[in-house]
């Protein structure tokens, strides 16, 4: 991510102080004005970065003084089929959840911008499930999803569909927490499209129609690189997202059926806080982190082919 | 180009999808007022056939509710204020004093924002568990109040201040400190506001941290509880669903009276919310 420094406004015609006593008096008062950031983001953020890759080459219980244990902890991962299933289950999970959400996100920007004005009381409650507990919102998806009678095979039954045993189906238990995870996270990006339609300027439409554009025209040529920036935005950060999924995850299958919906985060959490296998767990958070960074890396490397900045 | 057939099936599809979205939340508050025989009975019913607002009051003898609300709003409120203190004092330095390194060590900063929480969650353990703060509000509280992002957002709209108002002030005779409370500050008041109610929610919303570091009642926060809940009373789907109704209807007036702040929030941040 590349820093932009702004120019700075032209200084005032005075005769400019010594300068050698005003920058070390500049930079004693940064770094006072830094030191309680900068303390807290070295021993919580940039120290355990570190420790944890430290971490991963023990074998440690948290009880018992450490061992050290080289790479065994990343061999470990190769030969432990709940780790594949995790990841798998984990980037089933992104493919599906992010092109949705951004589909259902774009769409109903898309429909309030043509309301405008007259749509802030929809927008407020569509943004409702963005803005509930996860874990809460979680137990009412479990009591939809009952097999028999709940809402969602009810409403599929009233179209002739026998629905399935949702959260207990090895076919379902995924598409079920995928469904869920898309009602509760559109908001996110409701919000930001609407925000870049909104920035559009109006006369780049009324150009386009003098000269005889149709409206689907105007939408490929002027809508979507327009709103390009918006849109790796949005993909970017659901991606980080959903490569973190925990809590619906554990609320709603915890997991299950097997290892079906068993998630790298939740997988993290059980090596690491129910089996104590610290080394095990960091070597797994690390992995995820690579997962992440690569994935996030590419992106950053096709933004600068697809991704339009008016400037 | 919108006429009035068009704006009326624009506002007819508005109201439609708002109504499905709103399914599931309506359902949780219909059914936390059902009778125990009607909320587990082996196929589910949608209207309450009598309602039963005695179902709060045992919710809360169930499981210490109020307690979890309490705890949240110190875990919450906490880690808002902490953040958003040392953020700002952070991002005025960013923004406007000269010092060697400022741009490597702002690039550090940004590069954290890509690491998952789950790398640091294990050391972060680590270190509260080895200075005896587990259950405590300290070792909830601190190691989450230190994030880039709100660095990175309040250096962002500093920028944007024009610095003759300093000049002005500091040619006046005031001192750095005094130019920063009392010209930046208010100016900021929209910023911080909207990175205090983006953290707020966010980690009233938290399940991962508060599990791991909380194991009593006594600091347990909402998700945390709410999860307990479902362990020991998961088939009481009317009580089960009454927790949950009046621990997210706070946040959710919370939502609706800062919403300005939180919709800019989403709009302005690089990596928060989920």
């Amino acid at each position: 991510m590349a820093v932009r420094t702004v120019p700075r406004a032209a200084a005032p015609p005075s005769p400019p102080p010594p300068r050698r006593r005003r920058r070390d008096g500049q930079a004693r008062a940064a770094w006072l004005f830094l030191l309680p950031s900068f303390a807290g983001f070295l021993v919580f953020t940039a120290g355990p970065v570190v420790a944890a890759g430290v971490i991963s080459l023990l074998d440690w219980n948290l009880f018992s003084p450490p061992t050290f244990a080289g790479l065994d902890n990343f061999w470990r991962l190769g030969a432990d089929p709940t780790f594949w299933s995790a990841l798998v289950n984990t980037a089933w999970f992104t493919l599906a959840c992010v092109p949705l959400t951004i589909a259902v996100s774009l769409a109903l920007a898309l429909l309030l911008n043509r309301g405008l004005r007259r749509m802030a009381v929809f927008r407020s409650l569509l943004l409702l499930p963005y803005a509930t507990i996860t874990v809460a919102v979680a137990f009412v998806w479990i009591w939809l999803y009952i097999p028999t009678g709940g809402l969602v095979n009810a409403a599929l039954g009233l179209v002739g569909i026998d629905g399935p045993a949702w959260l207990i189906s090895d076919t379902w238990a995924m598409p079920a927490l995928i469904l869920m995870s898309v009602w509760k996270g559109f908001g996110f990006g409701m919000v930001v499209f609407l925000a870049g339609l909104q920035a559009i300027p109006q006369q780049l439409y009324e150009a386009a129609r003098v000269d005889g554009a149709s409206p689907w025209q105007s939408f490929r040529k002027i809508t979507i690189p327009m709103l390009s920036p918006s849109f790796f935005f949005v993909v970017v950060t659901s991606i980080i997202g959903s490569f973190q999924v925990f809590d619906q995850a554990l609320i709603m299958t915890n997991g299950g059926p097997g290892t079906g919906t068993t998630t790298l985060v939740m997988y993290i959490y059980r090596t690491g806080f129910e089996n104590y296998d610290q080394g095990y767990a960091a070597a797994q958070s690390l992995v995820l982190f690579a997962f992440i960074a690569v994935i996030t890396g590419i992106q950053f490397l096709l933004q600068r082919r697809l991704v339009h900045y008016d400037n | 180009m919108t006429t009035e057939l068009t704006r009326k099936l624009v506002v007819f599809a508005c109201f439609l999808v708002t109504a499905v979205t709103l399914i599931p939340v309506v359902m949780m508050v219909l059914v936390a007022f059902q009778s125990d025989a009607e909320s587990m009975a082996a196929t589910p019913s949608f209207w309450p056939t009598s309602w039963h607002p005695e179902n709060l009051e045992r919710a809360f003898d169930l499981v210490p509710l109020g307690q979890y609300l309490l705890n949240t709003v110190i875990f919450a409120g906490g880690t808002t204020l902490l953040e958003t203190a040392t953020a700002a004092l952070a991002a005025y330095a960013f923004a406007r004093l000269e010092f060697r390194g400022r741009g490597v060590l702002f690039g550090i900063y940004l590069a954290t924002l890509m690491i998952p929480t789950q790398v640091t969650l294990i050391p972060q353990f680590a270190l509260v568990a080895k200075l005896q703060g587990i259950d405590t509000w300290a070792g909830m509280i601190i190691p989450h109040a230190f994030t880039a992002l709100g660095v990175f957002l309040l250096r962002q709209f500093f920028l944007g201040i024009p610095r003759d108002y300093e000049e002005a002030a500091r040619i006046d005779g005031a001192n750095r400190w005094q130019a920063f409370t009392r010209i930046i500050l208010p100016l900021a008041v929209p910023a911080i506001a909207t990175l205090a109610v983006f953290k707020f929610i966010g980690q009233w919303n938290n399940l991962l941290w508060p599990l791991v570091i909380s194991n009593t009642d006594a600091t347990r926060t909402i998700p945390v509880g709410l999860q307990a809940f479902q362990d020991t009373h998961g088939t009481q789907w009317n009580l089960l669903l009454m927790a949950a109704t009046v621990t997210t209807v706070p946040l959710i007036v919370i939502f609706f009276l800062t919403q300005r702040w939180f919709v800019r929030g989403i709009t302005m941040s690089g990596f928060g919310g989920r």
